[in-house]
């Protein structure tokens, strides 16, 4: 399956179709879920309406941890059967995966504001993402740092590797040490401990994140093979 | 063909070893840029004893990270740049052992003097002594995982542009951890607390480190001399 | 009868195919220039050869055997000589070369080193640290490292370069020695050394019609 859809030419008719698709499903999932989230849902006994944060935030950090996931995977594919479109998926996810993060870390400092009385918390939780987010940020930086680009991907991808190594370590974070952030609730071994009239604009949050996730892949990737169609000619233009 | 390998080993240290002695001025610069960092704290945050009694083990910490990771991008920028790296590669021996030998060695010349000169900084910094014999063995089993840590920096920068503030960038991160159970280590025998947890810790991440890490190195190294 | 050859290889570097569909076949006692003008491949070629780059499509084999299968094996049998003299200043001319003699083998005999170092007339700076050498010196200390240790394939990167004619006479002669005794040898060079041999022209190879696998259909 991975030979069929490494060729450019296969992924970008297949993207093609799936662009509008996805943009159309992020569009109204994400309405939809805001809607639910900031409106319809009942405000927290605890936390009263702040807790409206969370529909973004939650899903948002879900999203950080998947597009780091799917960096590492895709790298990993990269170094193994040496795809190309391997390395420009890792490539484009990770611009998207920073900005998830930051977008995590910030309503999260939002939201501790009012919670906590405090912007910010160096507790396990808060300080891994914290790490997640200069991993990205050196993911992209060395990517960058070659003059050969296919250095700089072989490089990127090695280190994501390594660094996936986090990635455990924020989910369990607030279970294996005491902190202020609050323990898992939505994904846990016996169930979901949260009220479905929650529950629903966070899933509806959660499906229109990855929707966007896929489609700004899609418009990353195609730019990306584009870009490098068009230094290819470049360079056979001067060869031939 | 293990003993061929065990001697390979030893002898790539042997000369590692050398080499740093040649280039005595390497090592001794590095010890005394640990000094100066740890100097600018009491002039930083105040002389008050009391301040720099609690923020001791944390100035020794970070001081010493410093000081490894600045050492860190030579290792095997040297031998890429003149040709050692292509042979080492081609070496009959696992590249994986040639990369631990190598890491042991800068270990021995930046590591091992680091923690040899600390209970004196910890003295400037008036630590108290509960904390010393904690810190020696923090330190013992934190700054060997640095160098196998940093090791992967080391080889992940071979051939980039502006390589020794990439180098921090990418290797930093990945020192937090070493750093956060490496102070709370200490401060917990400063509070009559038991250390050993933390101290556990640091010689799982260590363990860890050994296995994994001289792997991620190599397949660095054969991608840079690609 | 030992040979060492290359099928349909391709190897692409940064993001250009360097050459195509490669042949190559060395057997017993032959010599293999590489030949072809700047930038045709022949380096790259030599790493491929060696084992520091992985083509992109074809196979290496070493007495028919894929030398991917067994490469410490492979590696124990090959020198290995590139552009960079590989040569550590710090360290005197004698601990240089004795370091990669004791590597590649178990041989402890001063006999062999000492031995490798006069061949190349460098015993009379064998004490001396190597950042004194000049250019060619290095070359030479470089290539003294073939004669300490047998290893059938001998993989040269521009040999002769900054060599006196005096040295590259001892290159020849070490090289025809090599051919006598049944070593492989292949060469990329501009000039012809005076030993007998084959030559393969790299440019051949270049095609650049076919950018890469992956680009089928484009």
């Amino acid at each position: 399956m991975f030979n069929y859809f490494a060729n450019p030419v296969r992924f970008l008719r297949l993207t093609s179709k799936l662009q509008p698709i996805t943009m159309f499903v992020a569009s109204v999932t994400i309405g939809l879920g805001l809607y639910y989230g900031l409106v319809k849902s009942p405000p927290d006994y605890q936390q009263s309406e702040t807790v409206r944060i969370m529909y973004v935030h939650v899903p948002a950090a879900w999203m950080a941890m998947f597009c780091y996931v799917a960096i590492a995977c895709s790298s990993a594919v990269a170094l193994i059967w040496r795809h190309m479109l391997a390395n420009i998926i890792a490539k484009s996810t990770a611009p998207i995966g920073a900005s998830f993060t930051f977008l995590a870390l910030a309503t999260g400092s939002l939201w501790g504001k009012p919670m906590w009385g405090t912007w910010w918390v160096w507790d396990a939780r808060l300080t891994s993402v914290l790490i997640l987010f200069f991993l990205y940020l050196g993911y992209m930086v060395l990517y960058n740092a070659f003059d050969d680009q296919s250095r700089g991907a072989r490089a990127a991808a090695i280190l994501s590797i390594v660094g996936v190594i986090n990635v455990p370590i924020i989910k369990f974070s607030v279970d294996w040490w005491n902190t202020l952030h609050q323990p898992a609730s939505v994904i846990k071994m016996d169930g979901p401990s949260i009220h479905p009239s929650m529950l629903t604009p966070l899933i509806l949050m959660a499906v229109g994140y990855t929707a966007l996730y896929f489609w700004l892949l899609f418009v990353r990737t195609r730019a990306e093979l584009n870009a490098n169609k068009v230094r290819m000619m470049s360079i056979q233009q001067v060869e031939t | 063909m293990a003993g061929k390998s065990i001697q390979v080993f030893f002898k790539l240290i042997q000369r590692e070893i050398l080499l740093a002695i040649r280039h005595g001025s390497d090592s001794c610069m590095i010890v005394l840029f640990f000094v100066i960092v740890v100097v600018l704290f009491p002039l930083s945050v105040g002389p008050e004893p009391g301040i720099l009694t609690r923020i001791s083990a944390g100035i020794i910490w970070v001081s010493a990270l410093l000081s490894v990771m600045l050492s860190m991008d030579r290792l095997f920028q040297s031998d890429y740049e003149d040709g050692n790296l292509d042979l080492l590669i081609l070496a009959s021996e696992p590249l994986e052992l040639i990369v631990l030998a190598k890491t042991v060695a800068h270990w021995l010349t930046t590591g091992f003097p680091l923690i040899i000169i600390s209970p004196v900084l910890a003295l400037f910094l008036n630590m108290d002594t509960s904390g010393y014999s904690t810190l020696l063995i923090a330190l013992t089993l934190g700054t060997p995982t640095l160098s196998l840590v940093g090791a992967i920096g080391a080889a992940l920068i071979l051939g980039a542009r502006r390589s020794g503030v990439l180098l921090s960038l990418l290797v930093l991160p990945l020192f937090i951890p070493i750093l956060i159970f490496g102070v709370s280590a200490v401060d917990a025998s400063l509070t009559n607390l038991s250390s050993k947890p933390q101290l556990l810790i640091l010689g799982g991440l260590f363990l860890a480190g050994l296995v994994l890490c001289p792997w991620a190195s190599a397949a660095a190294l054969r991608q840079a001399a690609e | 009868m030992t040979s060492f050859s290359g099928k349909k290889l391709t190897c692409i570097r940064g993001e250009r195919v360097v050459f195509n569909d490669l042949d190559f076949s060395i057997n017993e006692g032959e010599v293999l220039y590489l030949k072809g003008p700047n930038g045709s491949g022949k380096s790259t070629l030599l790493r491929l050869m060696a084992g520091l780059l992985r083509p992109v499509n074809g196979t290496l084999t070493w007495n028919n055997k894929n030398i991917y299968q067994d490469e410490g094996l492979f590696r124990s049998l090959t020198h290995y000589v590139g552009h960079q003299d590989a040569v550590k200043t710090a360290l005197t001319v004698e601990e240089n070369l004795r370091f990669w003699a004791e590597m590649n083998s178990d041989i402890k005999e001063k006999s062999t080193v000492q031995k490798a170092l006069q061949e190349f007339s460098l015993d009379s700076f064998s004490t001396l640290p190597a950042r004194f050498l000049s250019a060619g010196q290095r070359k030479r200390l470089n290539l003294a490292r073939l004669c300490t240790t047998w290893a059938p394939l001998w993989l040269l990167d521009e040999p002769s370069n900054s060599l006196d004619s005096d040295s590259v006479n001892v290159l020849t002669a070490a090289i025809s020695t090599h051919q006598k005794k049944g070593g492989i040898v292949a060469i990329a060079t501009h000039e012809n050394l005076d030993v007998h041999s084959n030559s393969l022209d790299i440019s051949m190879f270049t095609n650049f019609k076919i950018k890469s696998r992956d680009y089928d259909g484009w």
